[in-house]
């Protein structure tokens, strides 16, 4: 198997961009990866692309030809696939370029992630989310995208004393770091006060423990890493890559507090890099809700299951901590234009092993990963990268 | 002599309520003048997640709970009822897949206002005597609707009764059946409409009146009885007065007639008022115990029934269920707004 | 949620909570699976179905505050994972009760309800939902 490198990147400013089509997003977010990586368009063998529900949220099926026409690529014919694995989607494409690299078949493959949400009403906007749930058994009986997390947090808070006050400390956290990164939604901070104080969606979750609805897309572009000098002296190598699946329905989970999804694609990323949960310097996880982000840094083994709370309260996981976790804001501060984040994450990860992310850079970090999760923990994608 | 009667019955009623003083407030009424001119405290009002159908599968469910019958051996359900959740597909069907009778099965709904339950009674009553059912299921159920601000939004409420008739093993033997039917149009509600219109006191004397003294007096005629031979008697009760009024001309004693007196705290469930006064009364019922019932349904007819508790009733799993009166017990209290919501006041296009 | 036949088929697990049983480890499903995860294709031919008693308890709940469009006018609800006694985990509305009296370990049996309907002309829905034990 070939190793495969991040050779460019690519994203767009994450938000409300009513200006913004779904396709100049896409457009845009690539043509930054291209032009990062110094490729040409004619080097490209392949392209894959992320998107939850363009369906839905813009009545847009068959996006992978939509964007490499959007990119000026239609009279290449270069093949262009849409990968769909709901909030997921991003972390899936990345991996599926990564294969037919490493298997041998292509040798610079274009990624991209992409959502296009406020286009559609608050409504329209929730029922698709909801998509990404059991749909016959979870969401036909009233049960919203957010409930479902708030459930995992009510049986966390139950099994291991995990509090409110923790939950809102991921939030108050993220927004200090999405204040610092110029793609971010949300470039403010907030205070713990207001945090705990944010209306209701979902008991135990309020507003701020949710992450927000996003307009935005993310663009890398993978190579062959034997290949990768040719195009750059700052090539990210992708060491291991992991995905897991569980049952769709939060309800037939093995322990409603794991996302053994989770657990079991990082057993897979982490024995391929050859590493362990301990050499991870930092990590972009899957904060859709500030309880997923307890439990991811649980699931990941950073910290034992039921300790992501008190890790929290410890000051662990922030930007000068002894294991930073979404130095880009997260899901929560950041946006999460849900085909788009998993890319984005990478995005991320790519820039801290570069160096190049300024306000929120981190000193020594050698190793990053990106967590990115489908529906409420059915899919799980996870990438470790080094600096070459 | 057959042996034809109630095999098992069951109740439902919605847990909310609202007091006639909060109603009469927000149309600047004397609300302790019109309680006690209806004799109605309060009355019970639906969930959002209420309706006939959920009635009427909940007192199937209650009924089967109390006894041994096998769901499959039940060969017609009918429905009665004015507030159909479809005008066209019927209630029956719900029920007879959430009991788990069908496919086997005779289905249809009935509407004949407030009586509607009872003459599902009278039919299955006549299929079991001809041997061409086992067991039949009549249910009387409502969430009858009124028009904000009329007389009815008192009274209008939400509730219903169903039971098992069949041969042999009854808890209660009814001895005789009939009605009394003229043309009478008291009280209706045309197709597409919303709410029900109404011939204010011609409701009264030639109407509820006219039709259950009528049917009361054939029923005694038929069965050579008279008032003080009956422990228990229900009448159709629209508001708390009428029955009461109809039973004194009659010649029963307010003690006969109380257990099966539920307006006055849960107001008039239409097609299940005379059903779930019949549940209540069997609730307490004794061996050997003598009920008349008369129903009535404006347009208008009355159906009588003389009833008489038997030995089985001991045998009854009545603990399987609530009784009338622990659901009459059970209850949230709601304001008008929340009524207007819960009622589908508040639409808008 | 699409056309009528979608919700008609789903009918005997929204009203009556059929499920199914492997014979060869016991376990029980709901909703129903085509074969055992466990035991495969030893399995096969011994799925029998089974009508589960709708008694259980509560694994975990939230109170949505902020509902789907069909559930709005319900807002503030409880929805619960509940593990029904036979084993299986279903996610429902809990009903008739007071929001702050739901709690995990809370014993509920089902009920009858309406779950939602496709706006003023279209079917009605109904199913279970689950309401404290007596």
């Amino acid at each position: 198997m070939r190793e495969v490198a991040v050779i460019g990147i690519g994203i767009t400013k994450f938000g409300e961009l009513w200006d913004k089509s779904f396709r100049q997003l896409i457009a845009e977010a690539g043509s930054k990866a291209i032009l990062d990586a110094g490729i040409e368009g004619k080097e490209i063998d392949e392209m894959y692309v992320g998107s939850m529900s363009s369906g839905r949220f813009v009545g847009q099926e068959h996006v992978g030809a939509l964007v490499a026409d959007a990119a000026g690529f239609s009279h290449m014919h270069i093949p262009s696939t849409r990968v769909e694995g709901a909030c997921a989607s991003g972390g899936l494409a990345v991996r599926q370029g990564y294969l037919s690299i490493a298997s041998g078949m292509n040798d610079i493959v274009v990624v991209g992630g992409m959502e296009k949400m406020n286009d559609v009403g608050g409504n329209d906007a929730t029922a698709t989310l909801a998509t990404a749930a059991d749909q016959e058994w979870e969401a036909f009986f009233g049960t919203t995208f957010p409930a479902l997390y708030a459930m995992i947090a009510t049986r966390h808070m139950h099994e291991y004393g995990t509090t409110k006050e923790q939950l809102a400390q991921v939030a108050v956290k993220n927004h200090a770091n999405g204040a610092k990164n110029p793609y971010a939604q949300y470039r403010r901070e907030i205070t713990l006060e207001l945090a705990m104080n944010a209306t209701t969606v979902a008991y135990p979750l309020g507003l701020l423990d949710c992450s927000p609805v996003t307009d935005g897309a993310a663009s890398l572009i993978l190579c062959a890493a034997d290949k990768a000098k040719k195009y750059t002296d700052k090539a990210i190598k992708i060491i291991g890559s992991g995905q897991g699946s569980d049952s769709l329905a939060l309800h037939g989970r093995r322990d409603i507090c794991t996302l053994d999804a989770t657990v079991h694609a990082a057993k897979t990323a982490y024995k391929q890099a050859g590493i362990t949960s301990k050499d991870i310097d930092f990590a972009e996880v899957h904060d859709c809700f500030t309880i997923a982000e307890i439990c991811a840094i649980e699931d990941l083994g950073f910290v034992k299951k039921g300790e992501g709370g008190k890790a929290i309260d410890n000051k662990i996981t922030t930007l000068d901590g002894s294991l930073p976790v979404n130095t880009s804001g997260g899901l929560k501060s950041k946006g999460h234009p849900v085909g788009a984040t998993g890319v984005a994450q990478m995005v991320e990860v790519t820039q801290q092993l570069r160096g190049e992310a300024e306000a929120r850079q981190l000193k020594d970090a050698k190793i990053g990963l990106a967590h990115n999760v489908g529906g409420s923990g059915a899919t799980c994608v996870i990438h470790i990268m080094e600096a070459m | 002599m057959e042996n034809i009667g109630i095999i098992s019955y069951g109740a439902n009623i919605p847990q909310f309520r609202i007091k006639t003083e909060e109603i009469a407030s927000v149309w600047g009424k004397d609300g302790k003048i019109i309680s006690r001119g209806l004799g109605i405290q309060e009355k019970s009002v639906p969930g959002l997640d209420q309706d006939t159908a959920t009635i009427s599968v909940e007192s199937a469910r209650a009924a089967l709970r109390r006894c041994n019958i096998d769901p499959q051996d039940i060969g017609a359900i009918y429905v009665g009822s004015e507030s159909h959740p479809y005008a066209v597909k019927p209630t029956g069907t719900i029920v007879g897949e959430a009991i788990g009778a069908t496919p086997d099965l005779m289905v249809a709904d009935y509407e004949f206002a407030c009586k509607a339950g009872t003459a599902g009674v009278q039919t299955c009553v006549g299929f079991v005597k001809a041997d061409m059912i086992k067991y039949g299921l009549a249910i009387g159920a409502d969430t009858s609707q009124a028009a904000p601000g009329d007389a009815l939004e008192y009274s209008a409420s939400a509730g219903g009764a169903g039971f098992i008739i069949g041969k042999d093993d009854v808890i209660a033997t009814i001895n005789h059946t009939l009605s009394y039917t003229t043309d009478t149009p008291d009280f209706w509600r045309r197709a597409e409409r919303k709410y029900p219109s109404h011939g204010g006191r011609f409701t009264g004397a030639p109407a509820y009146f006219k039709h259950i003294s009528n049917c009361a007096t054939r029923l005694m005629e038929k069965m050579q009885t008279k008032p003080e031979d009956y422990d228990y008697a229900i009448f159709h009760q629209p508001n708390g007065k009428f029955p009461v009024n109809v039973a004194k001309k009659l010649g029963f004693s307010l003690e006969q007639v109380k257990q099966g007196l539920l307006t006055p705290v849960i107001g008039n469930t239409y097609s299940g008022a005379a059903m779930l006064g019949l549940a209540s009364v069997l609730d307490v019922a004794k061996p050997g115990d003598h009920i008349f019932m008369i129903s009535y349904g404006s347009g208008a007819g009355s159906d009588g029934f003389d009833i008489t508790v038997t030995d089985k009733i001991k045998d009854l799993k009545i603990e399987n269920a609530p009784l009338v009166a622990e659901m009459v017990e059970d209850k949230k209290y709601i304001d008008y707004g929340t009524y207007a919501k819960y009622t589908d006041l508040l639409y808008w296009e | 949620m699409g056309g009528v036949a979608r919700f008609w088929r789903e009918i005997p697990q929204r009203y009556n909570l059929i499920g199914n049983k492997c014979e060869e480890c016991g376990q029980v499903f709901f909703p129903p699976r085509e074969s055992c995860p466990k035991c495969r294709r030893k399995s096969m031919g011994k799925i029998k179905e089974i009508k589960l008693t709708g008694k259980g308890k509560i694994v975990t709940y939230s109170i949505i505050h902020v509902g789907p469009e069909e559930f709005e006018e319900q807002v503030p609800y409880p929805i619960a994972i509940i593990q029904l006694d036979e084993g299986p985990r279903i996610t429902a509305q809990i009903v008739d009760c007071d929001i702050h009296d739901v709690k995990i370990g809370m014993k509920v049996e089902s009920t009858f309800r309406k779950i939602q309907q496709d706006g003023s002309t279209g079917a009605i829905y109904y199913g279970y939902k689950f309401i404290k034990r007596k």
